[in-house]
């Protein structure tokens, strides 16, 4: 345990917290070593930020346990923490100048004068601002209030840096610039820095572990190579860079069939035919005109110049729809060949087959889940209120644009595309998600109506 | 013409005519009535003697003193009860603090003259004595919305990342307060000190009705004169106020404009 808190200067243990009966983050389990630099990605309303005001005290946690540097600091309030916060948008005082708002913490620790300025003086030619000591913050430009807020931060030299979307309000240029500029204050610091973004390839680029989040609970903790190569689920894969995501099956070890084709992979211990997830990268696909040197051939539907390599869309004879990016590009209506090396084929166990329910049986017809009465074929003659599992086919869930069409209403919330169809996340108004299979193109947001047929209504007795 | 016409009723300027026009009638040629009265004699003809007989009637000066005292008073009594009204206001949710923040404001829309009757009626329900006592809780009664409406929309804008931020850098709560809180909210209470103590001055009714005309403020020796058909030296005592409210404000002129820029009430 000694040894633990030695190189762990945070420790996040079975985290939950909810906002009223929203849960925005769920069993966190986390653990950041010292001077690592991690980043925590993931869209917005992941629960990125809440886990971070948890780390700085700024919320208090539901439940479990926050250990920082080696005290349980659940309960501190964040006057006490060793750490010390970027704010996303500077949260400089407009009632103080350059110097008074760096001075800030310095002065609460009632250090002599003298040291302050020294300290002061230094942080500003860390960050480049010298001479802009007496200056108003609100004359700043948002660069140079970064880099103040910054500054005021790491004054005080705390165990941990805390970087809340610090980039977001800069341009492009600026971002890109202050990107290099904070991973070379990381390394000439040695402190360890936490940095939440909704950017993947911010993250990519600053980082030497990266979190990735969605609705509230971590999907992957890995080096950004790991988080890239060897995403966990399609969720990671679609999040952090471009893909092709397929439906495919396990045909034994090292062995994979999808778009209709087998192809040999490095993964293993899956069971015979499991149903998995296929990433395979833009760039891994090999794509030449010889079609008997080819895994599998298709048409060119489009292809776009994007200055360094081609971005192609070819679908094929099967009907499947692959992206490919190659130095050389292929004019549409062209028919090629494609590879992929075995060691670029990244297969992922699927997170769930189907959809299912708890539900409880209403009548010999009837059976009740998410909160409405279903019609259904076959209740195998089960007394009413009993508990139930109701299991839905993906492909079975169909979608109304009239949300009156349904039996209950939802919102799109996440699309996936799968090469020949779109795997789709509706949320439902109870705060449930259905998932689904359909080939009709939907929005982000979109209020769907969402019914399914008697038939499809499939029970298993708990 | 017609072109003409319309491209003067088009212009932004046009528009200010009316209220130009009202501005003069009603704020610039009194003004300058004003100051032509009070230097001006009963017999007519330019003279300082109705300040020399300002300078001379000790009484007159002992009650611009006191009234100076009452107005100090009720505004430092006023800031201490709305500041920490105006504080906790901005810390309810938002659906709460409007519909308190109406309450407060609620009182205004009637009369202050027949608020005051009501707490004349009020102290003698409860048998309490008219007199100095009164005139303060009169005083504060009527003017403190004005110091808690322009401090708590100030509070209520402020950030709550700064909080934050000094929560962040090792504040403990009470220097959270006098550090970000108070300094931040500073032309929230200059707003309201102003809209507190000037008027404060030159009100005669609330003295006249809650001391039974025992007490006189400064207000009511200035309507005692006009009313008694001295325009001369009632003109000479108005002129010595406007240029003591115009000092208060030039004093504040710096923190005003950054506060009327935030949302303060002036």
């Amino acid at each position: 345990m000694q040894q633990k808190a030695d190189t762990n200067i945070i420790t996040v243990e079975h985290l939950s917290h909810a906002f009223g009966d929203k849960s925005v983050l769920q069993d966190v389990n986390l653990s950041i070593g010292k001077g690592e630099f991690v980043t925590i990605l993931g869209p917005s309303g992941c629960g990125k930020t809440t886990l971070m005001r948890l780390i700085g005290g700024f919320l208090k946690a539901s439940e479990g346990k926050v250990t920082i540097a080696g005290k349980d600091m659940t309960l501190t309030p964040p006057h006490l923490r060793p750490v010390n916060t970027v704010f996303q948008r500077y949260a400089l005082f407009p009632h103080l100048n350059v110097y008074n708002n760096i001075a800030f913490g310095l002065k609460l620790k009632k250090l002599p004068d003298e040291e302050i300025r020294k300290k002061v003086k230094q942080v500003l030619k860390m960050v480049t601002m010298t001479d802009y000591e007496e200056r108003d913050v609100d004359t700043l430009s948002g660069g140079q209030q970064q880099r103040v807020a910054i500054a005021r931060a790491i004054v005080n030299e705390p165990e941990v840096l805390l970087l809340d979307e610090p980039l977001a309000a800069l341009d492009l240029k600026m971002r890109k610039d202050m990107q290099m500029e904070i991973k070379a204050m990381h390394k000439k610091l040695g402190i360890t820095f936490l940095y939440v973004t909704h950017d993947q390839e911010e993250a990519l680029t600053l980082s030497d572990t990266i979190v990735v989040m969605r609705e509230g609970v971590i999907q992957q903790i890995g080096t950004p190579a790991q988080i890239y190569n060897e995403p966990i689920n399609s969720y990671v894969a679609d999040f952090i860079g471009e893909s092709n995501i397929l439906n495919g099956m396990m045909i034994r070890d090292c062995l994979v069939e999808f778009a209709g084709h087998q192809f040999e992979c490095v993964d293993k211990g899956f069971a015979l035919h499991e149903q998995v997830d296929v990433v395979v990268r833009p760039e891994d696909i090999y794509v030449f005109e010889k079609l008997d040197a080819a895994q599998f051939s298709g048409q060119v539907t489009s292809c776009i110049f994007k200055g360094v390599h081609y971005e192609m869309m070819v679908t094929t004879p099967e009907g499947f729809e692959v992206m490919i990016q190659d130095y050389n590009g292929f004019g549409a209506g062209e028919t090629v060949g494609m590879r992929v090396k075995p060691s670029d084929i990244q297969v992922m166990k699927k997170e769930r087959l189907y959809n299912t329910f708890e539900g409880t049986v209403v009548d010999e017809s009837h059976v009740r889940f998410l909160g409405s009465n279903f019609e259904c074929s076959d209740t195998h003659d089960l007394e009413s209120d009993t508990g139930v599992m109701v299991r839905v086919d993906f492909r079975d869930v169909v979608l109304h644009d009239n949300e009156e069409d349904g039996m209950l209403s939802g919102t799109v919330s996440f699309i996936l595309y799968k090469g020949d169809h779109y795997h789709l996340t509706v949320l439902t108004e109870d705060n449930e998600n259905i998932f689904l299979d359909t080939s009709d193109v939907w929005d982000d947001g979109d209020r769907v109506g969402i019914s399914i047929a008697p038939e499809s209504i499939k029970i298993e007795n708990e | 013409m017609r072109r003409k016409i319309i491209s003067f009723f088009g212009r932004r300027r046009t528009w200010s005519i009316p209220y130009a026009i009202f501005l003069l009638i009603f704020v610039l040629i009194p003004l300058a009535l004003i100051v032509y009265y009070a230097f001006t004699s009963e017999t007519g003809g330019l003279s300082f003697e109705n300040f020399r007989k300002f300078m001379q009637h000790p009484e007159a000066i002992n009650i611009l003193i006191y009234s100076i005292g009452v107005a100090m008073v009720t505004t430092i009594l006023c800031l201490l009860i709305g500041y920490p009204a105006a504080y906790l206001l901005s810390r309810l949710e938002s659906r709460m603090a409007s519909l308190l923040v109406m309450l407060f404001i609620l009182p205004m829309w009637i009369n202050f003259l027949i608020r005051t009757l009501a707490t004349v009626a009020l102290f003698g329900f409860l048998k309490l004595p008219l007199g100095e006592g009164a005139l303060m809780f009169g005083m504060v009664y009527n003017f403190l919305p004005f110091m808690i409406y322009p401090i708590y929309n100030i509070l209520q804008k402020t950030d709550p990342n700064l909080i934050e931020a000094a929560q962040d850098l090792g504040a403990t709560p009470r220097q959270v307060f006098f550090r970000t809180i108070l300094p931040l909210s500073i032309p929230g209470i200059t707003s309201g000190i102003m809209m507190v103590f000037m008027p404060v001055i030159s009100t005669f009714a609330i003295a006249e009705l809650l001391t039974i005309n025992n007490i006189k403020l400064f207000g009511t020796t200035l309507q005692e004169n006009i009313y008694n058909g001295m325009w001369n030296y009632g003109a000479a005592l108005s002129l010595v106020m406007l240029v003591l409210i115009g000092i208060t404000s030039l004093l504040n002129t710096g923190s005003t404009a950054k506060a009327s820029e935030e949302g303060g009430l002036i």
